[in-house]
C-alpha cells in the first residue's frame, strides 16, 4: 500500500512492462505512461476538472490492483442485478476481470469474451486491438485516463460478430475489496460490435468493505455499421467509493447507440460519456440521472463529436440535489466543418434541494458548419411549489408529494431504460431512496 | 361548519385580507363575488393553508377545529376541497394515481382502510359519468396539456372523488363553455346534500343560476362590505360594481 506519487507509479510501471511481455500491450502502456508523465494529474486549472477535485484522491494510500481479493461467488450474490440467471456476467474484482466468478451464458458463436492479454496473442483479434485499443487517448489528455492506460492488465475483451443480436444482457460488476486497505481499481475493456451485431449492457460498481476505494476505468465502444449498442450504467455505491469512468463509443459505421448512466450514491463520481460519429448518419440518444444524498460528488462531462453528415443526437440529463451534495454537467457537441445536416440536441435540468446543494452546468456548443440543427438548454431551480401545494390541497402529506414529484422528474431518464427488471429495479432503488430521505 | 372571524392576512407584507367574517352552515352554499384584485383567491387560500400568506389577526374554525392550525393536507383530509382558478400542470405524474393516493390518505386518516384496485376503478367510473369527463383524461398526467375548460372539470371530478364537506370553487365557471358549464354546474349540484356546503367564487350569474346560493357577500379590498341573499347577485350583474366602489373606496385606503 501506498500513496499514489509518481516514484512509486513509476515503479509499478516497470514491473508491468517487464512482467508482460506483449509487444501490442506494451506500446499501448508506454504511451499512455508518456503522457501521464507529460501532464499529470489534473488540478482545478485544468478547465475540464474545475469543479471535480479529483487530485484529492491522490492525497492517499491505495493497493494497487494485483492484490488478492477474498471475493467469491457469494459475495458477488449480494450485488447481483435482477435476472442475472438469464445474462452473461463479468466480475471485475479490483480492477481485474475475474473469468472464475464470470458467468458467461451465451454461446462462444454468439459472442467472445476472454481477457485483453489473450486477445492481443490472438490473430484473430489482434488487429482488433491494434487499430481500436487505446484510441479515446486522443480525446482525454489527462493523466487519469493515461494512468489506466499506463496499467493495462487484466482487462477483457468482448467482440460481438456479424449479425448477432446477443439475446442476454451483459453486466458488467466491478467489486473493490476495501476489506483490509482502499484499493485502486482500474479496469479496462474494449467492446467490439462488428457489422449488424446488437448488444445490451449494464455496468454497476460495488465496494465490499468500509475502506476507500478509487475506481478509475476506461472502457472502449467500438460500433460498426448497422449495429446497435444499449448501455446503462448503475453508479450506487457507498460513500467513500470515488471513480472517474470513460465510456467511450465510436461509431464505425452507420449505427445505433443508447446510453442511460444513473448515479444514486458515492462519493466522487465523474463519467466522461464520448460518442465520437466518425461515419455519415450515426444516431445516439444519451440520458443521466443523478439523485444525490449526503456529500456525492457527481460529474458527467459528456461528449458527442460529430465527425460526419447527418448525424443525429439527443441528450437529457438530470439531476437532483440534496444535503451537501454536488452536481457538475458538461455537455460537448462538436459538429466539424464537413459534418453538414446535423441534428443535435442536449438538455440538462437541475433541480437543488437543499441549500448546502449546488450544481453547475456547461452547455459547450462548438459548430463548425453551416447547415445544422443544434439546441441547448439548461435549468436549476426547486421543487415546485404550486404543484406540491396543490399535491397537498388534495390530502396527500408533503413528504409524499415531494418524493411523487421527484419521481415524476427522475422518470423521464429512467423510462429510457430499454431492459425491464433493470428499470423496475431501479425505480425501486427510487422510490426507498425517496421515502427514506424524506422520513 | 365553518366560522370565520376577523381574519387578516399579508403576503410579502402587504395585507391583502382586511378582517373577514363567515360563518358557513352544512347544507348551505355562499356565493362571494367582487372585483378583481379584491382578496376572493387569497381568501381560498388561506382556507386551504397556503404558507405563503400570513394569517396576522384572527380565527377560523372547521368542524370544531382551530383551522389555522392544520396542514393543508390535513385540511383536505378533514374535508376541505379547493377547486383551484388556476389548476396546476404536474408533467410526470398520474392523474389516475394521483387521486387514488390522495383518496386512501383521507381515508387512512379516518381510520378506513385504503380502496383495492377494483373498488376504485368502480368508484372512478361512477364519479366520471356523473361529472361527464373523459376517461383519456385521466390516464395523461395531472393537467398537462389540458384545455382551460378540462382543468375545470378535473377539479370537480377530484371533488366528486373526495366528497368533501366543504368545497370552495374559485372561479370555476371561467373558462368553461355553455354545455361544460351546465355539465359542471349540474354535477356540482348532484354532490351537494344537507351535510356539505359550497363556497362559490364567480364574477357570473350564469353558475349562480344553476346553484342557487343561499348568500351572496362582496368582497371589496379585502373586506366582505356586503352581504344579502340570491336576489344581490342580480343586482351587481345589473349594475356592476361601481355603487360598491363608490360606498365603500374611499374608506378602506
Ligand atoms: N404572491 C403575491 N404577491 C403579491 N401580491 C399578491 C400575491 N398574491 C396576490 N396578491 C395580490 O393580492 C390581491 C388580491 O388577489 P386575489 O388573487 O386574492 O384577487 P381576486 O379577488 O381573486 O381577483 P380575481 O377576481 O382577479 O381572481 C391582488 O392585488 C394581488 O395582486
Ligand atoms: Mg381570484
Amino acid at each position: 500500500m501506498a500513496i499514489l506519487q509518481t516514484a512509486y507509479i513509476e515503479e509499478k510501471f516497470d514491473t508491468l512492462q517487464s512482467s508482460h511481455p506483449n509487444v501490442l500491450l506494451n506500446e499501448v502502456r508506454q504511451k499512455g505512461f508518456q503522457t501521464y508523465q507529460n501532464v499529470g494529474i489534473p488540478s482545478y486549472k485544468n478547465e475540464e476538472w474545475r469543479y471535480t477535485p479529483v487530485s484529492n484522491l491522490f492525497k492517499q494510500s491505495y493497493s494497487f490492483s494485483e492484490k488478492v481479493s477474498t471475493i467469491n461467488q457469494a459475495s458477488v450474490d449480494a450485488f447481483r442485478l435482477p435476472d442475472s440467471a438469464t445474462a452473461n456476467e463479468l466480475v471485475f474484482v479490483n480492477g481485474l476481470y475475474n473469468p472464475l466468478l464470470s458467468n458467461i451464458r451465451s454461446a462462444a458463436n454468439e459472442m467472445v469474451i476472454i481477457s485483453m492479454e489473450e486477445a492481443a496473442n490472438d490473430i484473430r483479434f489482434s488487429d482488433i486491438l491494434k487499430e481500436h485499443l487505446g484510441k479515446s487517448s486522443l480525446y482525454l489528455q489527462d493523466g487519469i485516463h493515461a494512468l489506466n492506460t499506463s496499467f493495462i492488465n487484466g482487462g477483457v475483451f468482448v467482440y460481438v460478430p456479424k449479425k448477432v443480436q446477443v439475446a442476454l444482457p451483459l453486466y458488467i460488476y466491478h467489486i473493490a475489496d476495501t476489506v483490509q486497505n482502499p484499493v485502486l481499481a482500474q479496469p479496462r475493456s474494449l467492446i467490439y460490435l462488428a457489422e449488424s451485431a446488437e448488444l445490451k449492457l449494464v455496468e454497476t460498481y460495488k465496494t465490499a468493505g468500509s475502506s476507500d476505494s478509487f475506481t478509475n476505468e476506461v472502457m472502449e465502444v467500438v460500433v460498426a455499421g448497422n449495429a446497435v449498442f444499449e448501455y446503462y450504467k448503475l453508479q450506487n455505491d457507498i460513500a467513500v467509493a470515488n471513480q472517474v469512468n470513460t465510456t467511450h463509443i465510436r461509431q464505425i459505421g452507420k449505427s445505433y447507440v443508447h446510453t442511460v448512466v444513473v448515479t444514486l450514491d458515492g462519493g466522487m463520481v465523474r463519467n466522461n460519456t464520448n460518442i465520437i460519429m466518425e461515419t455519415p448518419g450515426n444516431e445516439a440518444h444519451m440520458y443521466g440521472l443523478y439523485l444525490l444524498k449526503g456529500n456525492t460528488h457527481a460529474d458527467n462531462h459528456t461528449l458527442v463529436d460529430n465527425r460526419e453528415p447527418h448525424c443525429f443526437s439527443n441528450e437529457l440529463y438530470k439531476g437532483v440535489m440534496d444535503d451537501a451534495t454536488t452536481g457538475v454537467f458538461s455537455g460537448k457537441i462538436y459538429v466539424r466543418p464537413q459534418a453538414q445536416k446535423i441534428n443535435a440536441y442536449q438538455s440538462n435540468k437541475n433541480i437543488l434541494l437543499s441549500e448546502k446543494a449546488s450544481v453547475n452546468t456547461k452547455p459547450q456548443l462548438e459548430i463548425f458548419a453551416d447547415d445544422v440543427k443544434c439546441s441547448h438548454g439548461c435549468t436549476i431551480g426547486r421543487l415546485d411549489e404550486e404543484a406540491l401545494f396543490y399535491l397537498r390541497s388534495r390530502g396527500i402529506d408533503a413528504a409524499q408529494a415531494k418524493a411523487m414529484l421527484l419521481q415524476a422528474f427522475a422518470n423521464d431518464v429512467i423510462e429510457k431504460i430499454k431492459i425491464e427488471s433493470l428499470r423496475e429495479h431501479i425505480e425501486t432503488l427510487i422510490v426507498n431512496r425517496l421515502s427514506v430521505q424524506i422520513s | 361548519m365553518l366560522s370565520i372571524q376577523n381574519i387578516h392576512a399579508a403576503i410579502e407584507g402587504k395585507e391583502i385580507l382586511k378582517g373577514i367574517n363567515l360563518d358557513i352552515q352544512p347544507g348551505e352554499v355562499h356565493a362571494i363575488m367582487g372585483p378583481n384584485g379584491s382578496g376572493k383567491s387569497t381568501l381560498a387560500s388561506v382556507l386551504a393553508g397556503r404558507e405563503e400568506y400570513e394569517v396576522t389577526e384572527g380565527s377560523i374554525e372547521f368542524l370544531g377545529k382551530n383551522m389555522l392550525e392544520l396542514s393543508p393536507e390535513e385540511r383536505a383530509r378533514e374535508g376541505l376541497f379547493l377547486a383551484f382558478q388556476y389548476p396546476v400542470e404536474i408533467p410526470g405524474v398520474s392523474t389516475t394515481n394521483f387521486i387514488k393516493s390522495a383518496l386512501n390518505e383521507k381515508r387512512k386518516y379516518h381510520g378506513l382502510e385504503p380502496l383495492d384496485a377494483v373498488a376504485f376503478l368502480k368508484l372512478m367510473k361512477e364519479k366520471m359519468q356523473l361529472v361527464e369527463i373523459d376517461k383519456a383524461l385521466l390516464t395523461r398526467s395531472v393537467n398537462e396539456g389540458f384545455s382551460g375548460g378540462e382543468k375545470k372539470k378535473n377539479e370537480i371530478f377530484q371533488m366528486a372523488m373526495l366528497e368533501p364537506k366543504l368545497t370552495i370553487l374559485d372561479e370555476t365557471d371561467s373558462g368553461l363553455d355553455i354545455d361544460a358549464l351546465r355539465i359542471v354546474a349540474s354535477g356540482v349540484n348532484k354532490l351537494r346534500s344537507k351535510d356539505n356546503a359550497i363556497i362559490v367564487i364567480t364574477h357570473y350569474q350564469r353558475l349562480l343560476d344553476y346553484l342557487q346560493p343561499d348568500f351572496v357577500h362582496v368582497l371589496y379590498k379585502g373586506r366582505i362590505v356586503k352581504s344579502g341573499t340570491k336576489e344581490l347577485a342580480l343586482t351587481l350583474e345589473d349594475q356592476g360594481y361601481d355603487y360598491i366602489k363608490e360606498e365603500f373606496g374611499a374608506t378602506t385606503i
